[in-house]
């Protein structure tokens, strides 16, 4: 995964509450077994006309050439709820969004948010209230950053926030590590787990 | 195992917790060991494949396993293919990368074949006190039976496949009492909506939730899995009850299930599974069995319903923005202040892993039983398991379900979502009994309603939204 060290750019308000994981990439549009080609799809029910075309719906904020190079998305409470798929990550991703900043997040799609190079940035809704009025005005010339290692949010001279992440995930965001690789460093502990928990649980170890 | 035996009173969680926990890791996140993997032709694929493409092993395959559930047709001629665009190749790269990894798969014709969560309890796969992962959201449902289970994306689910093993951060925890007696006709499904409406779609974020109290004790293994399953709704990382008689009963003899001495040594150490005395909890809520009702949602979130008897609310009363208010209420095609009882229905889905086990067809069936389905409603029984199907069968509820109208199908996750196959209309109203009302997600512009699987049943008779007690009136 690409290290995610910092992010500066547009940000697009998408400011509704519970925007599920359906709505960021329908099912439909998940059709090959891959997790790339998914960019087209993201928000499909939203962006386009209807389903099947790709008839752009203009009053959507993401069709609007203002916020064509949007990299952070500002959005509502328990973003990314419903189902597991991964393809709404891989989709933003692709799409360009590096940043998530929302009052909440739905815990498996933030933790798919790191393991992709998404950073999950959790504000109060009235500070993204605040981030959104700002930016409308000017989405291209008035950038938000996003500093990882710091862990803040700003924007011009106007806007400067704290945000808390674990540090594992700040860790993993920062190097891009693969975190399959950190876990078999521990091959020792898992181990001496197995060695203590198989006799005492053998139900549990079918041959 | 890590932290030494204390004399200060541990919740259910906790014991799950310490007796997973591997290392502790940075932070407060440990490395807890996962004791049964699951995997669906969705997205077990793609983990699989990518495995394999980074060149690592299935640490333990004897202790995965997958089925075809998600976009398996459930029409009886089915087979690899699907009526999905596209889908044959998510069956044929879960069953190659499987094959390949040593995994058994509960394939389209294998007697064994039904929905993950429906399939594993019923194979006694999943057991008390055991770690459950399974990329799927509603993994929740299994801790039902008193394990800890975790709804996980692809990523994570190859971590745990590479490593038997899942980093997480100890969720907060939540204890929801449920007490009193639920009035006749109410089931765990109305349970379930009702505490969506009460503490909404992220009441309980980042929480593992263990039920309780005399409502919870007196719900049957079925109904508790349903009760389980839809924690995911309130945004929770899980679901827990605590063993019980009624766990050990459906637990026995079920062929993963331990047996003989290995079965007393089990039941030993399930019986340390509750939450001591004094535990402590983040948050905790009491709800009184005694004043629910059968409930029906009315908008776009699982957490917008109402009494079946009741209206959809206005605006000042929904606790919405008004836009978002505005949006859900176009959506719907419905108006504030309509009873829910005047919306006539297209269709009728009765299935997914909330509601197709055989209990909730035998409920549904109870409904149907000398009863046809309105003219001009679609409606469709979709059992959970191909057991659940063969056991109907023997009772002849399948010959209930047909007489009735309804369609009878093989078992799968079917019209639960739309994923570019079958489907209901545009702006088709369906009373269902999944989990999920969003947008579309039953088909282009469909209309949920989500209920339980009787009332599904009732409304699929009138043709329009009730309960059981309106039909005597019909």
């Amino acid at each position: 995964m690409t290290p995610l060290i910092s992010v500066e750019g547009c940000a697009a308000p998408l400011l509704q509450a519970n925007i599920d994981t359906d709505a960021i990439i329908p099912s439909r549009e998940m059709t090959r077994v891959s997790k790339s080609g998914l960019a087209d799809g993201l928000f499909a029910g939203w962006r386009y006309r209807s389903i099947g075309s790709r008839e752009r719906n203009m009053d959507f904020v993401l069709n609007q050439t203002k916020y064509q190079s949007c990299c952070i998305l500002l959005t509502g409470a328990n973003f990314g709820c419903g189902s597991s798929r991964e393809h709404a990550v891989w989709a933003l991703h692709e799409f360009g969004i590096r940043a998530v900043l929302a009052p909440s997040f739905a815990p498996i799609f933030e933790a798919n948010c790191v393991r992709n190079g998404i950073a999950p940035v959790q504000l109060t809704e009235a500070q993204i209230a605040q981030l959104a009025d700002w930016v409308s005005v000017d989405p291209a010339g008035r950038p938000v950053r996003v500093d990882i290692a710091a862990r803040t949010v700003s924007a011009g001279t106007v806007f400067n926030a704290s945000f808390s992440l674990d540090p594992e995930a700040v860790e993993m965001l920062l190097t891009g590590r693969d975190v399959i690789d950190l876990t078999l460093e521990r091959r020792a502990d898992i181990e001496a787990f197995l060695a203590r928990d198989q006799p005492a649980r053998p139900w549990i170890y079918l041959s | 195992m890590l932290t030494a035996p204390s004399a200060s009173p541990r919740s259910l969680l906790d014991k799950l917790w310490d007796e997973h926990a591997v290392a502790r890791l940075c932070d407060d996140r440990c490395l807890i060991a996962i004791d049964r993997t699951y995997l669906h032709e969705r997205t077990g694929s793609i983990a699989l494949r990518e495995l394999a493409a980074h060149g690592r092993q299935v640490v333990d395959p004897g202790r995965v396993f997958a089925t075809m559930d998600h976009i398996v047709d459930t029409t009886d001629d089915r087979s690899d293919a699907t009526r999905m665009p596209g889908g044959s190749a998510f069956i044929t790269a879960t069953r190659e990368s499987s094959r390949a990894a040593g995994i058994r798969v509960f394939d389209v014709q294998d007697p064994d074949q039904g929905i993950v969560h429906v399939v594993a309890p019923e194979l006694g796969l999943t057991l008390p006190g055991c770690t459950v992962a399974c990329p799927d959201s509603h993994t929740c449902t299994q801790g039902a039976l008193g394990a800890l289970a975790f709804g996980i994306g692809s990523s994570e689910a190859e971590h745990v496949l590479a490593t038997g093993t899942l980093r997480v951060r100890k969720p907060r925890s939540i204890r929801i009492r449920i007490e009193g007696r639920m009035p006749t006709g109410v089931t765990a499904k109305d349970l379930c909506l009702t505490l969506l409406a009460r503490v909404g779609s992220s009441g309980a974020s980042g929480a593992v939730i263990e039920y309780t109290g005399s409502v919870v004790s007196a719900l049957s293994m079925e109904a508790r899995l349903t009760l389980c399953n839809m924690s995911t709704e309130l945004s929770a990382v899980s679901g827990v009850i605590a063993p019980d008689e009624v766990t050990l009963e459906y637990v026995s003899g079920r062929r993963y299930a331990p047996q003989g001495t290995a079965w007393e040594q089990a039941v030993d150490q399930w019986r340390h599974l509750y939450s001591d005395p004094g535990a402590r909890f983040d948050q905790e809520i009491v709800i009184d069995g005694g004043g629910l009702a059968p409930r029906v949602t009315w908008g776009t979130s699982p957490s917008q319903s109402v009494a079946l008897d009741a209206a959809v609310p206005t605006w000042e009363a929904s606790a919405l923005e008004r836009d978002t208010f505005e949006r859900v209420i176009r959506y719907m095609g419905v108006s504030p202040g309509q009873p829910l009882s005047t919306l006539a229905v297209d269709a009728a889905f009765i299935g997914s892993c909330t509601n197709s086990r055989l209990s909730d067809l035998r409920r549904a069936a109870d409904v149907l039983r000398g009863r046809r389905v309105a003219a001009g409603v679609r409606a469709i029984c979709v059992p959970g398991s191909m057991a659940v199907r063969r056991s109907a069968e023997a009772e002849g509820i399948d010959q209930v379900f047909r007489t009735a109208g309804f369609e009878w199908r093989k078992s799968g996750c079917s019209m639960c979502f739309f994923a570019g196959g079958e489907s209901f209309g545009e702006r088709e109203r369906v009373i269902s009994s999944t989990n999920r009302n969003f947008e579309s997600r039953q088909g282009p512009q469909t209309r949920t309603h989500l209920a339980s699987p009787e009332t599904v049943a009732a409304s699929a008779i009138l043709g329009r939204i009730a309960g059981v007690s309106d039909l005597g009136r019909a």
